[in-house]
Protein backbone atom coordinates (compact mmCIF):
# COMPACT_ATOMS: atom_id res chain seq x y z
CA UNK A 1 0.00 0.00 0.00
CA UNK A 2 2.81 2.31 1.02
CA UNK A 3 4.95 1.57 -1.82
CA UNK A 4 1.53 1.90 -4.63
CA UNK A 5 1.39 5.35 -3.10
CA UNK A 6 4.90 6.39 -3.22
CA UNK A 7 4.98 4.86 -7.04
CA UNK A 8 1.75 7.19 -7.58
CA UNK A 9 3.69 10.27 -6.13
CA UNK A 10 6.51 10.34 -8.43
CA UNK A 11 4.62 10.20 -11.39
CA UNK A 12 2.51 13.32 -11.94
CA UNK A 13 4.66 15.70 -11.10
CA UNK A 14 7.59 13.95 -13.37
CA UNK A 15 5.16 14.63 -15.65
CA UNK A 16 3.93 18.29 -15.25
CA UNK A 17 7.58 19.15 -15.58
CA UNK A 18 7.84 17.30 -19.45
CA UNK A 19 6.37 20.54 -20.99
CA UNK A 20 8.62 22.80 -19.25
CA UNK A 21 11.70 20.34 -20.40
CA UNK A 22 10.81 19.78 -24.17
CA UNK A 23 10.37 23.80 -24.28
CA UNK A 24 13.76 24.64 -22.71
CA UNK A 25 15.79 21.73 -24.76
CA UNK A 26 13.77 22.27 -28.28
CA UNK A 27 13.53 26.22 -27.68
CA UNK A 28 16.34 27.07 -25.80
CA UNK A 29 19.12 24.91 -26.02
CA UNK A 30 18.90 23.38 -29.34
CA UNK A 31 18.92 26.83 -31.06
CA UNK A 32 21.80 28.25 -28.94
CA UNK A 33 24.07 24.88 -29.56
CA UNK A 34 22.99 25.61 -33.03
CA UNK A 35 24.25 29.06 -33.64
CA UNK A 36 27.33 27.58 -31.40
CA UNK A 37 28.23 25.47 -34.18
CA UNK A 38 27.05 28.09 -37.00
CA UNK A 39 29.66 29.83 -35.76
CA UNK A 40 32.59 27.80 -36.66
CA UNK A 41 31.15 26.92 -40.14
CA UNK A 42 32.48 28.85 -43.21
CA UNK A 43 30.21 31.37 -45.08
CA UNK A 44 28.62 30.48 -48.49
CA UNK A 45 28.87 32.38 -51.02
CA UNK A 46 25.60 33.55 -51.19
CA UNK A 47 23.57 33.78 -47.79
CA UNK A 48 24.12 29.95 -46.40
CA UNK A 49 26.98 28.42 -44.97
CA UNK A 50 29.04 25.25 -46.39
CA UNK A 51 30.14 21.96 -43.79
CA UNK A 52 33.36 23.48 -43.97
CA UNK A 53 35.19 24.22 -40.50
CA UNK A 54 37.20 27.30 -39.78
CA UNK A 55 37.91 29.57 -37.18
CA UNK A 56 37.65 32.37 -39.59
CA UNK A 57 34.85 34.25 -37.99
CA UNK A 58 35.95 34.69 -34.33
CA UNK A 59 39.89 35.85 -35.96
CA UNK A 60 37.95 37.97 -38.11
CA UNK A 61 36.79 39.65 -34.98
CA UNK A 62 40.17 40.88 -34.21
CA UNK A 63 40.23 43.44 -37.27
CA UNK A 64 40.85 47.03 -35.49
CA UNK A 65 37.26 48.35 -36.86
CA UNK A 66 35.12 44.96 -35.27
CA UNK A 67 37.37 45.79 -31.82
CA UNK A 68 36.49 49.13 -31.88
CA UNK A 69 32.86 48.37 -32.19
CA UNK A 70 33.06 45.93 -29.06
CA UNK A 71 35.50 48.49 -26.89
CA UNK A 72 32.52 51.76 -27.78
CA UNK A 73 29.85 48.77 -26.72
CA UNK A 74 31.61 48.32 -23.36
CA UNK A 75 31.91 52.21 -22.87
CA UNK A 76 28.96 52.63 -23.47
CA UNK A 77 27.56 50.03 -21.16
CA UNK A 78 30.21 51.06 -18.25
CA UNK A 79 28.90 54.68 -19.24
CA UNK A 80 25.19 53.57 -18.44
CA UNK A 81 25.57 51.41 -15.67
CA UNK A 82 27.90 54.29 -13.83
CA UNK A 83 25.07 57.07 -14.61
CA UNK A 84 22.23 54.86 -13.55
CA UNK A 85 23.91 54.09 -10.45
CA UNK A 86 25.03 57.66 -9.52
CA UNK A 87 21.48 58.99 -10.19
CA UNK A 88 19.66 55.45 -9.59
CA UNK A 89 21.29 54.55 -5.90
CA UNK A 90 19.60 57.72 -3.95
CA UNK A 91 16.07 57.08 -5.46
CA UNK A 92 15.77 53.36 -4.24
CA UNK A 93 17.37 54.24 -1.02
CA UNK A 94 15.37 57.32 -0.10
CA UNK A 95 12.36 55.37 -1.34
CA UNK A 96 12.98 52.78 1.41
CA UNK A 97 12.77 55.35 3.81
CA UNK A 98 9.29 56.95 3.26
CA UNK A 99 6.33 56.16 5.20
CA UNK A 100 4.24 53.64 3.82
CA UNK A 101 1.80 55.21 1.81
CA UNK A 102 4.26 57.34 0.21
CA UNK A 103 6.15 53.81 -0.65
CA UNK A 104 4.04 52.25 -2.41
CA UNK A 105 2.99 55.33 -4.89
CA UNK A 106 6.67 55.34 -5.66
CA UNK A 107 7.09 51.81 -6.38
CA UNK A 108 4.03 51.89 -8.28
CA UNK A 109 5.50 55.15 -10.21
CA UNK A 110 9.01 53.66 -10.87
CA UNK A 111 7.15 50.34 -11.92
CA UNK A 112 5.00 51.61 -14.53
CA UNK A 113 7.88 52.75 -16.84
CA UNK A 114 9.01 48.85 -16.71
CA UNK A 115 5.74 48.47 -17.94
CA UNK A 116 5.49 50.73 -20.51
CA UNK A 117 7.03 50.01 -23.82
CA UNK A 118 10.56 51.26 -24.33
CA UNK A 119 9.64 52.39 -27.89
CA UNK A 120 6.34 54.62 -26.86
CA UNK A 121 8.88 56.13 -24.19
CA UNK A 122 12.48 56.57 -26.59
CA UNK A 123 9.68 58.48 -29.35
CA UNK A 124 8.61 60.77 -26.17
CA UNK A 125 12.60 61.70 -26.51
CA UNK A 126 12.53 61.76 -30.21
CA UNK A 127 9.58 64.10 -29.92
CA UNK A 128 11.56 66.55 -27.06
CA UNK A 129 14.71 66.31 -28.60
CA UNK A 130 14.81 67.00 -31.85
CA UNK A 131 15.16 70.06 -33.53
CA UNK A 132 11.62 71.61 -33.93
CA UNK A 133 11.14 70.55 -30.40
CA UNK A 134 9.85 71.83 -27.06
CA UNK A 135 13.39 71.79 -25.68
CA UNK A 136 14.92 73.77 -28.10
CA UNK A 137 11.77 75.86 -28.82
CA UNK A 138 11.88 76.53 -25.29
CA UNK A 139 16.33 77.27 -25.27
CA UNK A 140 15.64 79.50 -28.55
CA UNK A 141 12.18 80.99 -27.02
CA UNK A 142 13.80 82.45 -23.71
CA UNK A 143 16.84 83.97 -26.11
CA UNK A 144 19.43 81.49 -24.46
CA UNK A 145 20.83 79.92 -27.85
CA UNK A 146 20.07 81.88 -31.77
CA UNK A 147 19.66 78.39 -33.34
CA UNK A 148 18.35 75.12 -32.48
CA UNK A 149 21.30 72.91 -30.92
CA UNK A 150 21.02 69.38 -32.20
CA UNK A 151 20.62 67.03 -29.74
CA UNK A 152 19.24 64.37 -31.43
CA UNK A 153 21.55 61.89 -33.79
CA UNK A 154 24.13 62.11 -31.02
CA UNK A 155 26.56 59.96 -28.73
CA UNK A 156 24.57 62.00 -25.65
CA UNK A 157 21.58 61.13 -26.83
CA UNK A 158 22.02 57.66 -27.06
CA UNK A 159 23.54 57.55 -23.03
CA UNK A 160 20.17 59.34 -22.44
CA UNK A 161 18.11 57.08 -24.25
CA UNK A 162 20.27 53.96 -22.07
CA UNK A 163 20.18 55.18 -19.09
CA UNK A 164 16.46 56.54 -19.14
CA UNK A 165 15.40 52.94 -20.20
CA UNK A 166 17.17 51.12 -18.03
CA UNK A 167 17.02 53.40 -14.60
CA UNK A 168 14.28 51.43 -13.51
CA UNK A 169 16.55 48.59 -13.18
CA UNK A 170 18.41 50.12 -10.96
CA UNK A 171 15.89 51.56 -8.64
CA UNK A 172 14.25 48.57 -7.89
CA UNK A 173 17.30 46.14 -6.68
CA UNK A 174 18.47 49.02 -4.56
CA UNK A 175 15.18 49.64 -3.06
CA UNK A 176 14.37 46.26 -2.27
CA UNK A 177 17.84 45.71 -0.40
CA UNK A 178 17.69 48.92 1.23
CA UNK A 179 14.11 48.23 2.17
CA UNK A 180 15.34 44.99 4.03
CA UNK A 181 18.47 46.80 5.80
CA UNK A 182 17.68 46.64 9.47
CA UNK A 183 18.25 50.38 10.51
CA UNK A 184 18.52 49.88 13.91
CA UNK A 185 22.41 49.54 12.62
CA UNK A 186 22.23 52.87 11.24
CA UNK A 187 21.23 54.34 14.53
CA UNK A 188 23.70 52.28 16.57
CA UNK A 189 26.30 53.90 14.84
CA UNK A 190 25.24 57.66 15.13
CA UNK A 191 24.30 57.08 18.84
CA UNK A 192 28.39 55.36 18.97
CA UNK A 193 29.16 58.86 17.74
CA UNK A 194 29.17 58.19 13.71
CA UNK A 195 28.68 61.43 11.81
CA UNK A 196 25.67 60.97 9.03
CA UNK A 197 27.85 60.46 6.46
CA UNK A 198 29.96 58.20 8.45
CA UNK A 199 27.39 56.31 9.06
CA UNK A 200 25.92 55.73 5.50
CA UNK A 201 28.69 54.71 4.07
CA UNK A 202 30.20 52.39 6.75
CA UNK A 203 27.10 50.59 7.57
CA UNK A 204 24.32 51.52 5.22
CA UNK A 205 26.23 51.14 2.04
CA UNK A 206 27.87 47.96 2.26
CA UNK A 207 24.29 46.52 3.52
CA UNK A 208 22.91 47.73 0.22
CA UNK A 209 25.51 46.26 -1.96
CA UNK A 210 23.76 43.42 -3.12
CA UNK A 211 20.66 45.59 -4.73
CA UNK A 212 23.88 47.57 -6.61
CA UNK A 213 25.17 44.55 -7.79
CA UNK A 214 22.05 43.25 -9.19
CA UNK A 215 20.93 46.60 -10.38
CA UNK A 216 24.43 46.78 -12.16
CA UNK A 217 24.21 43.13 -14.11
CA UNK A 218 21.08 43.94 -14.82
CA UNK A 219 21.55 47.45 -16.58
CA UNK A 220 24.88 46.30 -18.07
CA UNK A 221 23.33 42.86 -19.72
CA UNK A 222 20.70 44.76 -21.82
CA UNK A 223 22.84 47.74 -22.57
CA UNK A 224 25.05 45.84 -25.14
CA UNK A 225 21.85 44.36 -26.83
CA UNK A 226 19.77 47.45 -27.70
CA UNK A 227 20.67 47.98 -31.06
CA UNK A 228 17.20 49.48 -31.42
CA UNK A 229 18.55 52.67 -29.38
CA UNK A 230 21.19 54.10 -31.35
CA UNK A 231 19.44 53.32 -34.54
CA UNK A 232 16.79 55.81 -33.40
CA UNK A 233 18.30 57.67 -30.94
CA UNK A 234 22.06 57.74 -32.81
CA UNK A 235 21.09 57.90 -36.24
CA UNK A 236 22.43 55.24 -37.34
CA UNK A 237 25.90 56.82 -36.37
CA UNK A 238 27.01 54.67 -33.30
CA UNK A 239 27.77 51.33 -33.81
CA UNK A 240 27.28 48.66 -31.15
CA UNK A 241 27.81 44.98 -30.82
CA UNK A 242 24.08 44.90 -31.09
CA UNK A 243 24.07 47.04 -34.49
CA UNK A 244 26.95 44.63 -35.87
CA UNK A 245 24.77 41.74 -34.85
CA UNK A 246 21.95 43.07 -36.52
CA UNK A 247 23.86 44.01 -39.84
CA UNK A 248 25.62 41.09 -39.71
CA UNK A 249 22.21 38.55 -40.00
CA UNK A 250 20.28 41.40 -41.92
CA UNK A 251 21.77 43.38 -44.83
CA UNK A 252 25.47 40.96 -44.95
CA UNK A 253 23.90 38.01 -44.69
CA UNK A 254 26.33 36.96 -42.72
CA UNK A 255 25.06 34.24 -40.73
CA UNK A 256 28.52 32.43 -39.05
CA UNK A 257 29.96 35.99 -37.94
CA UNK A 258 26.83 37.05 -36.89
CA UNK A 259 26.53 33.76 -34.69
CA UNK A 260 30.62 34.23 -33.50
CA UNK A 261 29.68 37.92 -32.36
CA UNK A 262 26.39 36.73 -30.71
CA UNK A 263 28.43 34.18 -28.79
CA UNK A 264 31.71 36.69 -27.93
CA UNK A 265 28.76 38.84 -26.54
CA UNK A 266 26.99 35.83 -24.94
CA UNK A 267 30.41 34.79 -23.28
CA UNK A 268 30.76 38.62 -21.96
CA UNK A 269 27.14 38.07 -20.58
CA UNK A 270 28.24 34.65 -18.79
CA UNK A 271 31.17 36.12 -17.24
CA UNK A 272 29.45 38.87 -16.16
CA UNK A 273 26.58 36.16 -14.08
CA UNK A 274 29.52 34.45 -12.82
CA UNK A 275 31.11 37.66 -11.25
CA UNK A 276 27.93 38.88 -9.55
CA UNK A 277 27.00 35.14 -8.38
CA UNK A 278 30.51 35.56 -6.93
CA UNK A 279 30.19 38.68 -5.16
CA UNK A 280 26.42 38.17 -4.14
CA UNK A 281 24.00 35.18 -3.67
CA UNK A 282 22.13 34.63 -6.95
CA UNK A 283 18.86 34.38 -5.13
CA UNK A 284 18.72 38.39 -5.14
CA UNK A 285 18.29 38.53 -8.56
CA UNK A 286 15.82 35.30 -8.47
CA UNK A 287 13.71 37.71 -6.13
CA UNK A 288 13.46 40.40 -8.84
CA UNK A 289 11.07 38.23 -11.34
CA UNK B 1 17.54 71.84 12.79
CA UNK B 2 17.62 74.01 9.90
CA UNK B 3 20.39 71.76 7.77
CA UNK B 4 17.95 69.18 8.37
CA UNK B 5 14.93 70.45 6.85
CA UNK B 6 16.89 71.54 4.18
CA UNK B 7 18.31 67.98 3.47
CA UNK B 8 14.23 67.21 3.25
CA UNK B 9 13.70 69.67 0.68
CA UNK B 10 16.73 68.61 -1.29
CA UNK B 11 15.62 65.05 -0.88
CA UNK B 12 12.50 65.78 -2.16
CA UNK B 13 13.13 67.80 -4.97
CA UNK B 14 15.85 64.78 -6.38
CA UNK B 15 13.02 62.56 -6.17
CA UNK B 16 10.47 64.75 -7.68
CA UNK B 17 13.69 65.31 -10.65
CA UNK B 18 14.06 62.15 -11.16
CA UNK B 19 10.44 61.38 -11.34
CA UNK B 20 9.81 64.45 -13.96
CA UNK B 21 12.64 62.53 -16.18
CA UNK B 22 10.83 59.14 -16.13
CA UNK B 23 7.33 60.90 -17.22
CA UNK B 24 8.27 63.69 -19.43
CA UNK B 25 8.58 61.41 -22.56
CA UNK B 26 5.89 59.88 -21.96
CA UNK B 27 3.76 63.13 -21.07
CA UNK B 28 5.20 64.63 -24.56
CA UNK B 29 3.61 61.47 -26.40
CA UNK B 30 0.08 61.97 -25.24
CA UNK B 31 0.51 65.86 -25.35
CA UNK B 32 1.27 65.70 -29.00
CA UNK B 33 -1.36 63.36 -29.95
CA UNK B 34 -3.60 65.99 -29.18
CA UNK B 35 -1.85 68.50 -30.87
CA UNK B 36 -3.80 69.87 -34.20
CA UNK B 37 -0.55 70.92 -35.68
CA UNK B 38 1.24 68.21 -37.41
CA UNK B 39 5.04 68.89 -37.39
CA UNK B 40 5.44 71.88 -35.36
CA UNK B 41 6.60 72.15 -31.58
CA UNK B 42 4.00 74.74 -30.61
CA UNK B 43 0.30 74.25 -29.48
CA UNK B 44 -2.10 74.48 -32.28
CA UNK B 45 -5.53 73.61 -30.50
CA UNK B 46 -7.15 70.25 -29.51
CA UNK B 47 -7.92 67.77 -31.97
CA UNK B 48 -8.93 64.03 -31.97
CA UNK B 49 -8.04 63.83 -35.82
CA UNK B 50 -5.38 61.71 -35.50
CA UNK B 51 -6.95 59.23 -33.64
CA UNK B 52 -9.38 59.14 -36.39
CA UNK B 53 -6.93 58.75 -38.40
CA UNK B 54 -5.14 56.21 -36.15
CA UNK B 55 -8.97 54.01 -36.67
CA UNK B 56 -8.28 54.19 -40.73
CA UNK B 57 -5.11 53.42 -40.76
CA UNK B 58 -5.24 49.74 -41.72
CA UNK B 59 -2.05 48.54 -41.47
CA UNK B 60 -1.22 49.80 -37.70
CA UNK B 61 -4.92 48.32 -36.72
CA UNK B 62 -3.65 44.74 -38.22
CA UNK B 63 -0.48 45.11 -36.57
CA UNK B 64 -2.40 46.13 -33.32
CA UNK B 65 -4.49 42.90 -33.76
CA UNK B 66 -1.30 40.80 -34.44
CA UNK B 67 0.36 41.86 -31.11
CA UNK B 68 -2.71 41.25 -29.37
CA UNK B 69 -3.32 37.75 -30.63
CA UNK B 70 0.34 37.34 -30.03
CA UNK B 71 0.56 37.83 -26.83
CA UNK B 72 -2.14 36.14 -25.91
CA UNK B 73 -1.62 33.21 -27.19
CA UNK B 74 1.81 33.08 -26.18
CA UNK B 75 1.35 34.27 -22.01
CA UNK B 76 -1.06 31.64 -22.08
CA UNK B 77 0.59 28.64 -23.41
CA UNK B 78 3.53 30.12 -21.48
CA UNK B 79 1.09 30.20 -18.11
CA UNK B 80 0.29 26.48 -18.42
CA UNK B 81 4.30 25.15 -18.90
CA UNK B 82 5.92 27.83 -16.55
CA UNK B 83 3.11 27.01 -14.25
CA UNK B 84 3.40 23.13 -14.59
CA UNK B 85 6.78 23.03 -14.63
CA UNK B 86 7.31 25.59 -11.33
CA UNK B 87 4.79 22.73 -9.40
CA UNK B 88 7.06 19.99 -10.72
CA UNK B 89 9.88 20.77 -10.27
CA UNK B 90 9.04 21.71 -6.70
CA UNK B 91 7.40 18.27 -5.87
CA UNK B 92 10.81 16.51 -7.06
CA UNK B 93 14.53 15.85 -7.47
CA UNK B 94 16.35 14.55 -10.07
CA UNK B 95 19.76 15.41 -11.33
CA UNK B 96 19.79 17.99 -14.11
CA UNK B 97 17.01 19.83 -12.04
CA UNK B 98 19.57 22.66 -11.92
CA UNK B 99 20.29 22.53 -15.44
CA UNK B 100 16.88 22.24 -16.34
CA UNK B 101 16.26 25.47 -13.87
CA UNK B 102 19.07 27.63 -15.32
CA UNK B 103 18.39 26.68 -18.58
CA UNK B 104 14.52 27.55 -18.30
CA UNK B 105 15.41 31.06 -17.00
CA UNK B 106 18.25 31.61 -19.73
CA UNK B 107 16.31 33.53 -22.48
CA UNK B 108 15.37 36.78 -19.95
CA UNK B 109 19.27 36.81 -19.02
CA UNK B 110 21.32 37.04 -22.02
CA UNK B 111 21.00 39.98 -24.23
CA UNK B 112 17.42 39.36 -26.39
CA UNK B 113 19.77 39.94 -29.80
CA UNK B 114 21.25 36.67 -28.95
CA UNK B 115 17.79 34.81 -28.91
CA UNK B 116 16.45 36.50 -32.27
CA UNK B 117 19.86 35.61 -33.77
CA UNK B 118 19.30 31.86 -32.68
CA UNK B 119 15.86 31.77 -33.56
CA UNK B 120 16.16 32.84 -36.38
CA UNK B 121 18.83 30.74 -37.60
CA UNK B 122 16.81 27.65 -36.24
CA UNK B 123 13.99 28.54 -37.74
CA UNK B 124 15.69 28.94 -41.04
CA UNK B 125 16.85 25.63 -40.35
CA UNK B 126 14.25 23.61 -39.74
CA UNK B 127 12.27 25.87 -42.52
CA UNK B 128 9.26 26.77 -40.36
CA UNK B 129 7.49 29.74 -42.22
CA UNK B 130 8.42 33.28 -40.86
CA UNK B 131 5.22 34.93 -39.54
CA UNK B 132 2.80 33.89 -36.33
CA UNK B 133 3.92 30.62 -35.58
CA UNK B 134 7.31 31.88 -35.71
CA UNK B 135 6.87 34.49 -33.40
CA UNK B 136 4.18 32.56 -31.06
CA UNK B 137 7.07 29.57 -30.58
CA UNK B 138 9.18 32.85 -29.69
CA UNK B 139 7.19 34.92 -27.58
CA UNK B 140 6.42 31.82 -25.50
CA UNK B 141 9.89 30.51 -25.09
CA UNK B 142 10.73 34.23 -23.39
CA UNK B 143 7.45 34.49 -21.50
CA UNK B 144 7.93 31.04 -19.79
CA UNK B 145 10.45 32.26 -16.99
CA UNK B 146 8.70 35.34 -16.05
CA UNK B 147 5.61 32.87 -15.05
CA UNK B 148 8.10 30.14 -14.12
CA UNK B 149 9.87 32.78 -11.40
CA UNK B 150 7.29 34.13 -9.91
CA UNK B 151 5.12 31.12 -9.55
CA UNK B 152 8.41 29.39 -8.10
CA UNK B 153 8.46 32.48 -5.53
CA UNK B 154 5.13 31.39 -4.26
CA UNK B 155 5.58 27.96 -3.89
CA UNK B 156 8.48 28.51 -1.85
CA UNK B 157 6.66 30.88 0.65
CA UNK B 158 3.42 27.74 0.95
CA UNK B 159 3.97 25.74 3.77
CA UNK B 160 4.42 21.92 2.38
CA UNK B 161 2.27 20.68 5.27
CA UNK B 162 -0.70 21.90 3.55
CA UNK B 163 -0.56 19.70 1.02
CA UNK B 164 0.70 16.84 3.22
CA UNK B 165 -2.64 17.04 4.73
CA UNK B 166 -4.60 16.86 1.83
CA UNK B 167 -2.41 13.18 0.62
CA UNK B 168 -2.87 11.74 3.79
CA UNK B 169 -6.86 12.53 3.84
CA UNK B 170 -6.49 10.63 0.69
CA UNK B 171 -6.52 13.03 -2.11
CA UNK B 172 -4.65 11.88 -5.13
CA UNK B 173 -1.97 13.67 -6.65
CA UNK B 174 -4.10 15.41 -9.12
CA UNK B 175 -6.89 16.53 -6.67
CA UNK B 176 -4.45 18.05 -4.45
CA UNK B 177 -2.84 20.45 -7.30
CA UNK B 178 -6.58 21.33 -8.47
CA UNK B 179 -7.68 21.86 -4.90
CA UNK B 180 -4.83 22.92 -2.83
CA UNK B 181 -1.84 24.07 -4.25
CA UNK B 182 -3.48 25.62 -7.99
CA UNK B 183 -5.98 28.11 -5.21
CA UNK B 184 -3.12 29.42 -3.27
CA UNK B 185 -0.51 29.99 -6.54
CA UNK B 186 -3.71 31.23 -8.68
CA UNK B 187 -2.76 34.70 -7.91
CA UNK B 188 1.18 34.59 -8.42
CA UNK B 189 0.47 32.61 -11.73
CA UNK B 190 -2.24 35.76 -12.93
CA UNK B 191 0.22 38.28 -12.10
CA UNK B 192 3.13 36.12 -13.82
CA UNK B 193 1.00 35.75 -17.13
CA UNK B 194 0.48 39.56 -16.92
CA UNK B 195 3.87 40.64 -16.82
CA UNK B 196 4.51 38.37 -19.71
CA UNK B 197 1.74 39.78 -21.30
CA UNK B 198 3.15 43.37 -21.26
CA UNK B 199 6.84 41.35 -21.99
CA UNK B 200 5.24 40.22 -24.81
CA UNK B 201 3.62 43.43 -26.41
CA UNK B 202 6.88 45.16 -25.40
CA UNK B 203 9.14 42.92 -26.99
CA UNK B 204 10.89 44.97 -30.35
CA UNK B 205 14.68 42.88 -30.93
CA UNK B 206 12.89 39.21 -30.69
CA UNK B 207 9.89 40.06 -33.31
CA UNK B 208 12.05 42.13 -35.62
CA UNK B 209 14.35 39.23 -35.86
CA UNK B 210 11.46 36.36 -36.11
CA UNK B 211 8.43 38.08 -38.07
CA UNK B 212 8.02 37.28 -41.11
CA UNK B 213 7.44 39.61 -44.45
CA UNK B 214 3.30 39.18 -44.42
CA UNK B 215 2.77 39.78 -40.21
CA UNK B 216 3.89 43.05 -38.38
CA UNK B 217 3.47 43.09 -34.47
CA UNK B 218 2.84 46.42 -33.36
CA UNK B 219 6.23 47.39 -31.78
CA UNK B 220 8.17 46.35 -35.31
CA UNK B 221 5.79 48.38 -37.11
CA UNK B 222 6.11 51.72 -34.68
CA UNK B 223 10.09 50.90 -34.82
CA UNK B 224 9.96 51.13 -38.86
CA UNK B 225 7.80 54.37 -38.70
CA UNK B 226 9.94 56.07 -35.89
CA UNK B 227 12.68 55.70 -38.48
CA UNK B 228 11.49 57.42 -41.03
CA UNK B 229 9.70 60.12 -38.91
CA UNK B 230 7.75 62.11 -35.98
CA UNK B 231 4.15 61.39 -37.50
CA UNK B 232 0.86 62.78 -35.18
CA UNK B 233 -0.73 59.13 -36.00
CA UNK B 234 1.63 57.60 -34.42
CA UNK B 235 1.67 59.60 -30.82
CA UNK B 236 -2.19 58.53 -30.73
CA UNK B 237 -1.45 54.91 -31.40
CA UNK B 238 1.19 55.25 -28.77
CA UNK B 239 -0.64 57.18 -25.58
CA UNK B 240 -3.40 54.54 -26.56
CA UNK B 241 -0.54 51.70 -25.62
CA UNK B 242 0.40 53.38 -22.78
CA UNK B 243 -3.23 53.38 -21.70
CA UNK B 244 -3.36 49.58 -22.12
CA UNK B 245 -0.50 49.03 -20.35
CA UNK B 246 -1.77 51.38 -17.75
CA UNK B 247 -4.98 48.98 -17.65
CA UNK B 248 -2.76 45.58 -16.98
CA UNK B 249 -0.83 47.15 -13.79
CA UNK B 250 -4.31 48.51 -12.65
CA UNK B 251 -5.42 44.77 -13.21
CA UNK B 252 -2.41 43.61 -11.05
CA UNK B 253 -2.84 45.41 -8.21
CA UNK B 254 -6.69 44.46 -8.00
CA UNK B 255 -5.22 41.02 -8.10
CA UNK B 256 -2.45 41.47 -5.44
CA UNK B 257 -5.23 43.29 -3.44
CA UNK B 258 -7.68 40.45 -3.69
CA UNK B 259 -4.95 37.89 -2.64
CA UNK B 260 -3.75 40.44 0.58
CA UNK B 261 -7.55 40.28 1.41
CA UNK B 262 -7.82 36.55 1.20
CA UNK B 263 -4.82 35.84 3.30
CA UNK B 264 -5.95 38.37 6.09
CA UNK B 265 -8.69 36.19 6.22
Amino acid sequence: MKANRKKRKDRLPGLAVLPLAAFTVFFVAIPLLYIAALSFLKRDVLWGVTNEFTLENYTRMLDPLYLGTFADSLELAFLTTAVTAAAGYPFGYFMARLPKKKKSLMLLLVTVPFWTNALVRIYGWIILLRSGGPINGFLVGIGLIDAPIRFLYTYGAVLLGMVYSLLPFMILPVYSSAEKLDWSLVEAARDLGASKAKAFWTVAFPLTMPGVLSGVVLVFIPSVGLFFLSDLLGGGKIMLVGNLIKNQLLVARDWPFGAALSLVLMGMTALMIALYRKAAKARDLEGWF
Amino acid sequence: MKTAKRAERLRTAYLALLLLFLYLPMAVVILYSFNASKTDARWAGFTLDWYRKLLHNRALMEALVNSLVLAGFSCLSAAVVGTLGAVGLARRDFKAKGLLESLSTLPIMIPEIILGMAFLAFFSFLSIPFGMPTLVLAHTTFCIPYIFLVVKGRLAGLDPSIGEAARDLGASEARMFLDVTLPLIAPAVLSGTLLAFAMSLDDVVISFFVTGPATNTLPVKIYSQIKTGVSPEINALCTLMLLATFLIICALGAVSKASEKRHDD
